[in-house]
């Protein structure tokens, strides 16, 4: 029965997300709220690709790193919000995260998953990447993926954030967050986020950037309520 | 007299049980276990006298913890193996996975080139089985996974010139020059930077060097580098692109490469007008001769 009703909210969650803000109002309570930053964060450098003809003829402009991204408002983009504590592990769910190595940088720089839910990664570019996540809890591997051979799937047992790189291009460079249950996003332009479909309860909300740091919040949810909750990160000139 | 003794004992033992249980439980990740053997062939190696050898041999570089951080560490480039780890970097198990006890057993006797770590052939092979059965210790995932299976290595096909050049080819799509450089003097546009799993600067193997490759010296160690990949390190596995038939003119072609090391594929190549022409124009140190040479 316990199972059940999981499985169930996972699969509400996910055509929750899937019709986004079209469809009704989902049932359960809802955390939304917004990352910024105070400061001056660092300037990116430009990303020198000349040792890599074939992604940077696809580039007119230098591309910056994306240590920091910052967007509209002062919000901060690439910063997994999730539920650390007071949720249940969820069932990893049957669709793939997928990690595109394209034009020697990684898309998205950031990606979250579940715990034991496909990893997919591909390559569109012309030239071999190697992939490398550096995980300390999971295990570590190390794989080539020449242009046009088939995506390579993985998954990873174990919660955790790390970095992932490739060796051959090292200003690419990006994160894995494995997450133990389906309540979570990834802030793009803007810096919103919104965790829908939770249960009354006690939350503990969690913000991760790779270079700020973390920050948590405690939540507590009755009914269909929104509670609205922010995240400011101190950012480093440097 | 001797009652009471007994009986405080039982009373000791039936209150500490249940503890030790309780913090079992009550701890999801598994305790790196006292206990261990390894098996190599016909030995068996046991933790406990491991451990004897261990703290005389090993932990001046490994530490006491074998963690990598012993005294002499700061000393020592590359770092130190930290088995707390267990990353292992000559396996015949696929990437990700912990190596056989045999592949342990092989470093131990075969030490690192270009390391500080040294041969252990002087030891006894039950020294060696028995130090591979502590090292495990160090590790929880020793006790909670299995060795990888081993890859799986088809017989050598016969050498030959087309082979090797099919090898060139491969070395090329697969872009292995990267980091090893054209001529495999480990000076590929991304040599320089390259850095291990702990951030720390590491090298591409160089080719032309009369060294052996760490990870041995036959061809079956050469293809067992490549498809396992060296964990730990930026050399990936190919085991999921390059077919076992291709691997093995890989490996013919590598051995070409290694112009300062007598071989039967240096040799053939070098009986073809064009392999002499590109394997002469390696053999000259420091320049670029040769470079644009394509076999």
């Amino acid at each position: 029965m316990g199972t059940k009703r999981v499985v169930f909210a996972g699969l509400a969650m996910l055509a929750a997300s899937a019709v986004a803000f079209a469809g009704p109002a989902p049932a359960g309570g809802t955390v939304s709220g917004k990352v910024t930053y105070e400061g001056t964060p660092a300037k990116m450098k430009p990303i020198d690709m000349s040792k890599e003809p074939s992604c940077a003829k696809m580039y007119t402009t230098p591309q910056l790193a994306e240590t920091v991204v910052t967007g509209s408002g002062n919000s901060l983009e690439n910063v997994v919000v999730y539920i650390s504590a007071g949720a249940p592990d969820d069932p990893a769910p049957s669709t793939a995260a997928v990690f595109t190595q394209k034009g020697c940088r990684y898309i998205p720089h950031v990606l979250a998953f579940q715990v034991n839910q496909e990893l997919k990664i591909q390559n569109e570019d012309q030239t071999s990447h190697n992939i490398h996540p550096l995980p300390k809890l999971n295990r570590e591997w190390n794989k080539s993926q020449p242009p046009g051979t088939p995506a390579i799937s993985e998954k990873y047992d174990k919660a955790e954030i790390f970095p992932v790189k490739c060796n051959v291009h090292p200003w690419m460079h990006g994160t894995f967050a494995v997450l133990k249950n389906s309540h979570y996003a990834v802030t793009g332009d803007g810096g919103a986020f919104t965790l829908a479909n939770l249960p009354p309860g006690k939350y503990t909300i969690t913000a991760w950037h790779e270079s700020y740091g973390d920050q948590s919040q405690e939540v507590t949810i009755s009914g269909s309520e929104t509670k609205t909750v922010s995240f400011v990160f101190k950012a480093k000139p440097y | 007299m001797p009652n009471i003794k007994k009986l405080c004992l039982n009373v000791a033992v039936a209150l500490l049980l249940p503890s030790a249980l309780l913090a079992q439980q009550a701890d999801q990740q598994p305790k790196p276990s006292k206990h261990l053997e390894s098996h190599i062939g016909n030995l068996t190696g046991h933790s406990e006298a491991g451990a004897q050898l261990y703290y005389r041999y090993c932990w001046g570089c490994h530490g006491a913890r074998g963690n990598g951080d012993g005294e002499n560490a700061p000393y020592v480039t590359p770092n130190p193996r930290n088995f707390t780890q267990a990353t292992f970097k000559c396996r015949s198990t696929p990437t990700g996975t912990l190596p056989l006890d045999s592949d342990l057993f092989n470093t131990l006797y075969r030490g690192f080139n270009f390391t500080n770590m040294p041969s252990w052939k002087t030891l006894t092979a039950q020294n060696r089985a028995d130090l591979v059965a502590f090292i495990k210790t160090f590790s929880a995932r020793w006790v909670s996974e299995k060795p990888g299976e081993p890859i799986q290595i088809p017989p050598e096909p016969a050498l030959t010139v087309e082979s090797i050049k099919h090898g060139g080819e491969l070395f090329q799509k697969l872009e292995c020059w990267k980091c090893h450089g054209q001529e495999g003097r480990g000076d590929g546009p991304s040599a320089a930077t390259l850095t291990d799993s702990n951030d720390q600067p590491i090298r591409p193997y160089n080719f032309t060097t009369d060294n052996r490759s760490k990870c041995g010296k036959t061809n079956a160690d050469l293809y067992k580098i490549f498809m396992t990949g060296l964990d730990g390190t930026p050399m990936p596995s190919f085991a999921d692109v390059v077919k076992p038939g291709d691997a093995w003119d890989l490996v013919h072609y590598l051995r070409t490469l290694q112009v300062n090391n007598k071989s039967p594929e240096l040799t053939l190549w070098e009986s073809t007008p064009e392999g002499k022409a590109i394997v002469e124009a390696k053999k000259v140190e420091n320049t670029n001769t040769g470079s644009g040479v394509k076999p």
